[in-house]
């Protein structure tokens, strides 16, 4: 099978003003660096990391929303990395994306009306005729049907609706082309948890009536394990970890990774003191990385070797029984010893 | 109860809306904090939390809002005290950290500057003495090479040490409360564990109580000894956090905390969600203001719900346990 998109040794490079009097030296920020990973149809790749990690970027480097600067983007094994404007135009609407702020997304003098039917306005259909008027009547109750909107919507105006419905009629028009790939970032994170469960759960319900491809970019590992099927996990532009949701986020094999998963304040209270890792200090700027492996200046199992070599990364010995679990570390930790009774999945 | 060290007793807070009215953010709110204690309030936007934190702080200057019932401080009545004798206590005896650092810190002056500044306005203390002062407190809060950070200015900082910065400065008078509003919500989870980390320690570094607001039911459960739930301006539910949280009482506690997507165990396939969203303050129904999402919402619901007492728990609900308790 193909993927349905695939990133090779992708990256972001852009040119920051640095030290001397005027900025005039100028620097490199390497948002992403060396990034690899595809994703199946049907699939839902969770991406994590703290802020600054370079996962947003990730994702419009995939969509082309943003031109990454070295690698190859490949759609549906189609190599989209230098494709003109116009000849993304015939894919762009297979490809749809999410935002964070329901409100910045959506013109707030528009109805939700013209709102959902622009973009059948804007492209043709796959056989290349036009959407016509009736098409296009019908595709927005279906849309309003899917995302559990009312009717009513149609004549309002974005600022009617709360911030739950808002992300709604962004789900909707997102929708409104039958895209196969969803990019959604931070699409709960600004939502009340009461509202988020509701968004979140039709995220899930969408995947299963349309067959859709998530990828689904969150600071979040709670909402994330909840959504995706695997999950890839950044640190200053690189992948230090992906596999298997369950794998990853159970037996981590990466000290960032596990100290991630460690300081979620759970919503448990629990007799005993939780082991914990408590990382020291903050992310390194990615103007100026630490030297080896990026993570080595927090990392409490760090030693010599780390601060010179960059770690690859390569496959768990001996590899879990399902998705392929990779870490980059020279160190990892054992997956088998860092799994307490308590995470067992049930 | 003498060793209360903060009491508010139907604490009501109403803004002016359009056409005279009056809108009340909070209602009839009543809680009480001990001393070195960490009371957690927690509710979802809206729900008047914030609110509540900038009426003890005598912070609301909206023209024409109205506070009644009664604010205790050590004894001391803040509903309706004057602004000299509020300032008095502000930064002194209570003080507050904020979501955002830089609306507490100004981008002019070196944090150090800064906090000297906030030590002499209450108290006596050379420039070098209160220098010392700041050098010693930004090295409690864990913010490395303390010297050499006091003279930085907050954009020189990252944004765990800014709140580091921010919570020194709070702390610089060790006053007897600090109210927490939010003050990890825009950090990052790893630099979160670190600041909830320095919340804990307070109380037997400093003394201090901290009221903590936040929406997140994890930073709760993990730094609160009891806990009070907010809903639309209401108390839900108020108690000891680990009874809450191993028995919530109130459904729109037990709703809140089944939302929240496990890291641990079971992955559900669906998510529990309240269906609906909060009513606007303007909006909000006549008895319990969680009727309309109410999965057990019956008739008796239209009359405002009596506080039952269940163990150490108060549940403003009819349907919660028998003993009511005398309002």
């Amino acid at each position: 099978m193909t993927p349905i998109i695939e990133a090779r040794s992708l990256g972001k490079h852009y040119r920051v003003a640095g030290g001397g009097l005027f900025g005039q030296s100028r620097r490199t920020l390497r948002a992403l660096d060396n990034v690899s990973l595809h994703v199946m149809p049907g699939e839902t790749l969770g991406i994590v990391g703290e802020s600054g990690c370079g996962k947003s970027t990730l994702g419009r480097c995939l969509l082309r929303l943003t031109q990454s600067s070295s690698g190859r983007v490949l759609f549906e094994g189609e190599d989209i990395t230098t494709r003109s404007e116009r000849a993304l135009r015939r894919l762009r609407p297979r490809m749809q994306m999410v935002f964070q702020d329901s409100y910045a997304s959506l013109n707030p003098r528009r109805r939700i009306a013209d709102l959902l039917s622009e973009p059948m306005r804007v492209h043709r259909q796959p056989s290349g005729a036009p959407h016509d008027r009736s098409f296009i009547a019908q595709r927005l109750r279906d849309l309003l049907d899917l995302t559990g909107l009312p009717i009513s919507a149609l004549d309002r105006y974005p600022h009617e609706f709360s911030g739950g419905q808002r992300q709604r009629i962004n789900i909707a028009r997102a929708l409104a082309l039958q895209p196969s790939l969803i990019v959604a970032d931070e699409p709960v994170s600004a939502l009340d948890v009461s509202i988020q469960a509701q968004i979140i759960n039709l995220f899930t319900d969408l995947r299963e009536t349309l067959g859709l491809t998530y990828i689904f970019i969150a600071h979040d590992l709670s909402v994330v394990r909840q959504i995706a099927s695997s999950v890839a996990v950044m640190y200053l532009g690189a992948i230090v970890e992906r596999g298997g949701t369950d794998s990853v986020l159970h037996a981590p094999a990466h000290p960032y990774t596990a100290a991630l998963i460690t300081a979620v304040p759970e919503p448990v209270v629990s007799a005993g003191a939780r082991s914990r890792v408590i990382l020291k200090g903050d992310v390194p700027s990615p103007v100026s990385p630490p030297p080896g492996c990026r993570f080595h200046t927090r990392c409490p199992k760090a030693e010599a070797r780390c601060s010179v070599e960059i770690p690859a990364l390569r496959p768990l010995v001996p590899a879990p029984d399902e998705a392929l679990h990779e870490v980059a570390c020279h160190y990892p930790l054992h997956p088998a010893s860092n799994v307490p009774d308590r995470y067992a999945t049930g | 109860m003498q060793d209360e060290l903060f009491a508010a007793r139907d604490l009501t807070i109403a803004l002016p809306g359009s056409q005279g009215s009056m809108i009340r953010i909070v209602e009839n709110l009543s809680f009480s904090l001990a001393p070195r204690e960490i009371l957690g309030i927690v509710g979802e936007s809206g729900s008047g939390k914030s609110m509540t934190a900038l009426a003890i702080m005598g912070l609301i200057d909206v023209p024409g809002a109205r506070i009644t019932g009664s604010m205790l401080f050590k004894g001391q009545e803040l509903v309706g005290l004057g602004a000299r004798a509020l300032r008095r206590l502000r930064g002194r005896e209570i003080a507050m950290i904020f979501q955002d650092p830089m609306t507490a810190l100004t981008p002019v002056h070196t944090i150090g500057w800064q906090i000297d500044e906030q030590i002499r306005a209450h108290e006596s203390l050379s420039r070098a003495g209160a220098r010392a002062r700041t050098i010693d407190l930004l090295g409690e809060m864990g913010v490395p090479d303390p010297r050499r950070a006091a003279d930085r200015y907050p954009h020189q900082l990252s944004g765990g040490l800014r709140q580091r910065a921010m919570i020194a400065m709070a702390l610089s008078c060790n006053p007897s409360l600090l109210i927490a509003d939010e003050p990890t919500t825009a950090l990052d989870v790893t630099v979160q564990a670190q600041i909830l980390d320095l919340l804990r320690r307070l109380r037997h570094n400093f003394g201090s109580s901290v009221l903590l607001i936040t929406h997140d039911m994890g930073v709760v459960a993990e730094t609160c000894d009891r806990t009070l739930v907010l809903y639309a301006g209401n108390v839900a539910e108020r108690g000891p956090t680990g009874d809450i949280f191993a028995h919530p009482g109130h459904p729109y506690a037990r709703a809140l905390l089944a939302s929240i997507p496990p890291l641990h165990g079971v992955r559900p396939s669906r998510l529990l969600s309240i269906p609906g969203q909060p009513p606007s303050p303007a909006e909000r129904p006549a008895g319990c203001p969680f009727r309309p999402r109410c999965p057990q919402a019956h008739a008796q619901c239209e009359q405002t719900p009596p506080m039952v007492r269940r163990g150490e728990q108060d549940i403003a609900c009819v349907l919660a346990a028998p003993e009511p308790v005398q309002a």
